[in-house]
């Protein structure tokens, strides 16, 4: 039995942490993709990253399935879009990954539609924008958990599903398609974004009040995050445009620095700092002729 | 309309626990699990200290946030406001659980016994497999509840049809009744006492309410 004071959940584990993973940096790569793909940009190619989204998504998908009690009854999640934003995502992930499989082959040299493709890489960064807002939404609903419902814990998740969709991007570009200083500049943009979103939403959870638990993970986690997925990437990315030669490869490295720091944060957020509400009392109750004493909410800040 | 509510008297509770073993008794809840228990809180310096007995469980929210997220409709808020849980519906997804703010739902994926490998006689005849994997929680004894309609009588007042752990209070500290019947016992309690309800400022409208002193 626990205590009085908020003790960690335990209902949601890295299964969980996997789909915010998965799903953010899929969902991000997909909108990215399809930006990359534009006449006048470096000219990466849409397939192989989309279908990389696609796939992260799926991957996503799967660690929900596997966390769920009652998984052969999976489609019972269909039941509430009304007000369930689990629901929602489901319904917008039906959609979204045969979409971005569409846009996928179509752009692919194996069934070139590119009718077909420009119009459905759209739809599928409309619909992977749809599915990063309704991951933020999950987490904001979960009214058990201070860290999760904070309000700006929202814009944090979806920058970082777009920081870490341009980081796989970078490596695409890598890959296929040499320099890109426009990704580059991106990136370094979104990288401090995330930074000052997460800044933002540590200082006014510790403000607003939270779990001294909960605060403690989060503080403890800030430096890895911020040395490795903001300055490190931010630093590697600049060199990656000022050292021409080397460009993609440090590109590279800054993507992977930029996903490793939102990878992380994202599973420190939803495996490590989760700690429940707890129980309070606003007063203690009058006996006798007493006076009524002072309440409290053990393990919390505020 | 009807609502039904708890009123907790903070005043009168002695933290015995024997609410906690009626509802253990009445709902066959599997070892860890408590569907109401009684906090044992401490508040205060030395040497100005009290200490505080505080039966919880799941509030009967009017606006549940376990029902607002819950994506199989397995959770569903009834007519006279209890919140209930269709286990055949429910995929056991936790999302409830981390929705709730007063840790009222649980959820156990492997059948544990009380003592040891063998199961005790009891354990084998009240094991359901359908509350395996699905998320779970008080139900206010529904039902009890629901033979009222069948008896014509009233929950809360006739033990037949009240919630086990008000039934078996021994400080006469836990009631149940309908918050919109004028006459209900709840009603007149609320009336009569000043009260407060845990975590209001979440804004979920709980139907747990805790008389801390009468009126002045």
């Amino acid at each position: 039995m626990n205590g009085i004071e908020p003790w960690h959940q335990v209902n949601w584990d890295w299964r969980a942490a996997g789909n915010f993973i998965g799903g953010g940096s899929g969902t991000g790569l997909v909108i990215l993709a399809a930006i990359a793909s534009l006449p006048g940009s470096q000219g990466v190619l849409y397939w192989p990253l989309g279908l990389l989204g696609a796939v992260l998504v799926g991957i996503g998908l799967f660690c929900v399935w596997l966390e769920i009690g009652r998984p052969w009854r999976a489609l019972h999640v269909f039941f509430h879009p009304q007000s369930s934003w689990m629901t929602r995502e489901a319904f917008v992930s039906a959609i979204l990954l045969p979409v971005t499989l569409i846009a996928a082959v179509t752009a692919s040299p194996y069934l070139p539609l590119p009718g077909v493709a420009g119009g459905t890489m759209w739809l599928a960064a409309i619909l992977a924008a749809l599915y990063l807002f309704c991951q933020a939404r999950i987490l904001h609903a979960s009214k058990g958990i201070p860290a999760w419902r904070h309000p700006a814990l929202m814009p944090v998740i979806v920058v970082t599903g777009l920081a870490e969709g341009c980081g796989f991007l970078l490596l695409g570009t890598a890959l296929f398609a040499g320099s890109a200083s426009w990704t580059l500049a991106l990136l370094i943009g979104l990288v401090l974004a995330r930074w000052l979103s997460w800044r933002r939403y540590l200082a006014e959870l510790t403000e607003t009040g939270a779990p001294t638990k909960a605060l403690a993970v989060l503080n403890g986690a800030t430096p890895m995050i911020n040395n490795v997925g903001h300055f490190a990437a931010a630093v590697v990315a600049v060199l990656a445009l000022i050292w021409i030669d080397a460009g993609p490869w440090l590109g590279a490295l800054a993507g992977l620095l930029a996903i490793a720091g939102g990878w992380w944060m994202k599973f420190v957020v939803i495996a490590r700092a989760a700690f429940n509400q707890g129980f309070a009392l606003p007063l203690t109750p009058v006996r006798g002729q007493g006076e009524a004493g002072p309440g409290d909410k053990p393990g919390w800040r505020n | 309309m009807t609502r039904y509510v708890m009123v907790a008297d903070l005043r009168r509770c002695v933290g015995c626990q024997t609410c906690t073993a009626a509802c253990k008794h009445a709902n066959a809840t599997p070892p860890g699990v408590q569907w109401r228990q009684v906090l044992d809180m401490e508040t205060g310096t030395y040497p100005q200290v009290q200490r505080t007995f505080v039966p919880v469980g799941c509030m009967h929210c009017a606006d549940p946030p376990c029902e607002d997220v819950c994506p199989s409709t397995a959770t569903k808020i009834r007519p006279d406001g209890i919140v209930e849980i269709d286990y055949d519906l429910c995929i056991g997804c936790g999302y409830c659980a981390v929705a709730c703010p007063y840790q009222a739902r649980h959820i156990v994926h492997k059948r544990d016994l009380a003592y040891g490998k063998e199961a005790m006689a009891n354990e084998d005849k009240r094991f359901d497999e359908g509350r395996m994997s699905v998320a779970m929680k008080c139900n206010f004894c529904q039902g009890r509840i629901d033979k009222a309609k069948e008896t014509g009588q009233t929950p809360g007042i006739d033990p037949e049809v009240t919630p086990a752990c008000v039934n078996s209070c021994l400080a006469d500290a836990l009631h149940f009744g309908d918050k919109e019947d004028p006459d209900s016992n709840v009603n007149k309690l609320l009336a009569e006492n000043q009260t407060f309800r845990m975590h209001e400022d979440l804004g979920t409208d709980p139907g747990f309410y805790y008389i801390w002193d009468k009126n002045k």
